[in-house]
């Protein structure tokens, strides 16, 4: 089996055996290829990247080139049992939107997000007095896709604003280990990255 | 449809009027009888039957009869996929993507062909002779649609005994039908791979299509549609009329890049009206070669079938409903490509088609390949198309159950 990131591992774990799944930002297809292979599911994807597509299609992905922010709406709602989207929010022109439209196709969505409120994170800012750079989130200021970054807590109270409900949580550290299982001041401080499980109001 | 360019090219000839048609020849492939005992109702109300389909396939049949490959020809295409054209002498015009280890591998797929009813290869149209006068059809054929062409590769299909189609591959008009197979027959179709096509022909299409009727009809020779009667030939109509499409298949950069202003075979400008340019040289021949293989009438119903496709308009006006059979989504996977280049089918146009098949959560893949070649390019060198296909076609034979091979490579 593909060896995949652990933020992907943590989502493959929510996600049942022969459900159909949509992979939001797919990349070149791992987590697709992983549960189709490891847990039997209807997978698809949409990636911005051509590069992304050509390797998931020629790989026997059903994936399509597409932009999520314009191209979810088109989604009846329902159609898939996990809309999932791994460490893209932040770099979403409208994220609270793209969360909307996820929790409206999808029975479950599944989010990877990166802390900004990680220690680590908190520690540069506040000794060297410039935007952090870290292993993870590796680009400076200028060059940096990520545009709406959150705390964990930023998150949870947007779930909360938007009557979305958080099923299962974990938090991981730099290793990708899970330090937590709920959401917790000590978690926004410790957690390099969250994946959360989430169900809309309509579900 | 692009010649190679490097070869001498002659100037447009016209030969002498009372030369053999196209098809006066003896064809290599198959032919069949259809719609015999039942005659087959096309989308105008005319009936029409023991209507001729000829064919080529290539492979074998397996025992379960559950991969066979259609492919649907485009325009000026014919069943002549993989192996010399009879007319021209010319390779096949898909070989770069069909045949032994290709994408669309004959060693596993049985691949099959046929020219479009109303084409002028074998296929009843109207150059034919109509039985009720002895005469040339003429114009007096009936007005064929994508839909009639599908509906007599449907017949063709069941008559080699086959249940289900494993896929249904075809560029730009080859691509609408592979698009009308899905929609009129889902249960008969595993997959379906549109290329370079619309699910309507647009205004500027339609446009480009009279121009080339218009030339044909405006050609003296053309005698009203019965030039084969009158013994005439409407060459230089029908080869205006494939120098203007021909413009259409192209791009803008390809060709720059074949011809810039480079002149033909000439130091300087000669200050008249013949070719100086290359670029006028190669329509020219391209004009030239078509008339030859190419019957006039039949350009004009083919172009026609192209003009009244319209998917979302056969489904209420809404394309989506059209992959929503009986309610339901379409059980037919696609894979839908498109060209970077291509202004003729633009990647707007299999946009639309995706985000379709994405209202009723249809299982899609869709790629736009980068390339300068134009619309062309579904025919031409193009490695990263011709990945994205045999990655689609082997992750469907996974899901059909044909991923043994039928013999080691």
């Amino acid at each position: 089996m593909v060896d995949i990131r652990d933020d992907l591992k943590l989502i493959a774990e929510m996600v049942e055996p022969n459900s159909r799944v949509l992979d939001v930002g797919c990349g070149d297809g791992a987590l697709l290829d992983y549960l189709s292979h490891a847990k039997n599911v209807d997978g698809r994807g949409i990636e911005l990247s051509m590069d992304g597509v050509r390797q998931c299609v020629a790989h026997g992905l059903s994936v399509i080139q597409g932009d999520a922010e314009t191209d979810l709406k088109d989604y009846p709602a329902g159609a898939f049992d996990y809309v999932i989207l791994g460490q893209t929010l932040q770099a979403m022109r409208q994220p609270r939107d793209v969360l909307q439209m996820m929790c409206r196709i999808g029975r479950r969505a599944i989010v990877s997000v990166p802390n900004f409120g990680y220690w680590r994170v908190r520690l540069q800012l506040m000794l060297t007095g410039r935007m952090p750079v870290t292993e993870k989130l590796g680009y400076q200021w200028w060059e940096t896709p990520n545009i709406h970054f959150c705390t964990l807590r930023d998150f949870v109270v947007l779930t909360e604003e938007m009557g979305i409900t958080i099923e299962q949580t974990r938090i991981i550290d730099r290793a990708g280990r899970v330090t937590s299982h709920a959401h917790s001041g000590l978690a926004n401080l410790l957690g390099e990255q969250g994946v959360f499980l989430l169900r809309g109001n309509g579900g | 449809m692009s010649a190679p360019t490097s070869a001498p090219q002659p100037p447009l000839v016209t030969p002498a009027p009372d030369g053999p048609a196209p098809n006066d020849q003896v064809m290599p492939g198959k032919c069949v009888r259809l719609a015999v005992d039942r005659p087959m109702r096309l989308d105008s109300g005319v009936e029409i039957g023991g209507f001729q389909i000829a064919y080529q396939t290539y492979g074998t049949l397996n025992a379960d009869k559950s991969n066979a490959i259609m492919i649907c020809h485009a325009l000026t295409g014919d069943h002549f996929v993989v192996e010399k054209h009879p007319v021209t002498g010319k390779p096949g015009w898909w070989e770069m993507l069909v045949g032994p280890g290709k994408p669309v591998d004959t060693d596993r797929y049985f691949v099959i062909c046929s020219n479009v009813l109303g084409g002028c290869l074998g296929s009843t149209g109207p150059k034919d002779i109509d039985p009720a006068t002895g005469q040339p059809y003429g114009l007096s054929f009936p007005v064929v649609t994508i839909g009639d062409m599908v509906r007599a590769q449907k017949l063709l299909v069941e008559h080699l005994g086959i249940e289900k189609l494993f896929c249904v591959v075809g560029g730009s008009m080859g691509g609408m039908q592979v698009l009308q197979w899905a929609v009129a027959y889902p249960e008969s179709v595993f997959a379906a791979v549109p290329i370079a096509t619309a699910a309507r022909h647009s205004a500027q299409n339609i446009a480009f299509h009279e121009v080339g009727r218009q030339a044909i009809m405006a050609d003296p020779n053309w005698r009203g549609g019965n030039y084969l009667l009158e013994g005439t030939k409407p060459e230089a109509g029908l080869a205006v009329a494939r120098m203007a499409a021909h413009i259409t298949y192209l791009s803008e950069a390809a060709l720059h890049r074949k011809f810039g202003r480079n002149l033909q075979d000439r130091k300087a400008v000669t200050y008249g009206f013949d070719a100086d340019f290359q670029v006028e040289s190669y329509l020219r021949y391209q004009g030239a070669a078509f008339v030859e293989r190419f019957d006039a009438n039949s350009y004009l119903y083919i172009t026609r079938a192209m003009d009244y496709f319209d998917l979302a308009a056969d489904a209420g006006g809404t394309l989506a409903n059209a992959f929503r059979p009986g309610g339901k989504t379409t059980p037919v996977r696609f894979c839908l490509a498109s060209f970077s280049s291509d202004w003729l089918f633009p990647t707007s146009e299999s946009r639309a088609i995706v985000h379709a098949l994405n209202a009723v959560a249809a299982n899609v893949s869709f790629v736009e390949i980068e390339t300068d070649k134009g619309h062309d390019a579904f025919l031409l060198d193009e490695p990263e198309f011709h990945q994205v296909i045999h990655g689609f076609l082997e992750g469907c034979a996974e899901h059909r159950g044909l991923s043994v091979r039928r013999r080691a490579r």
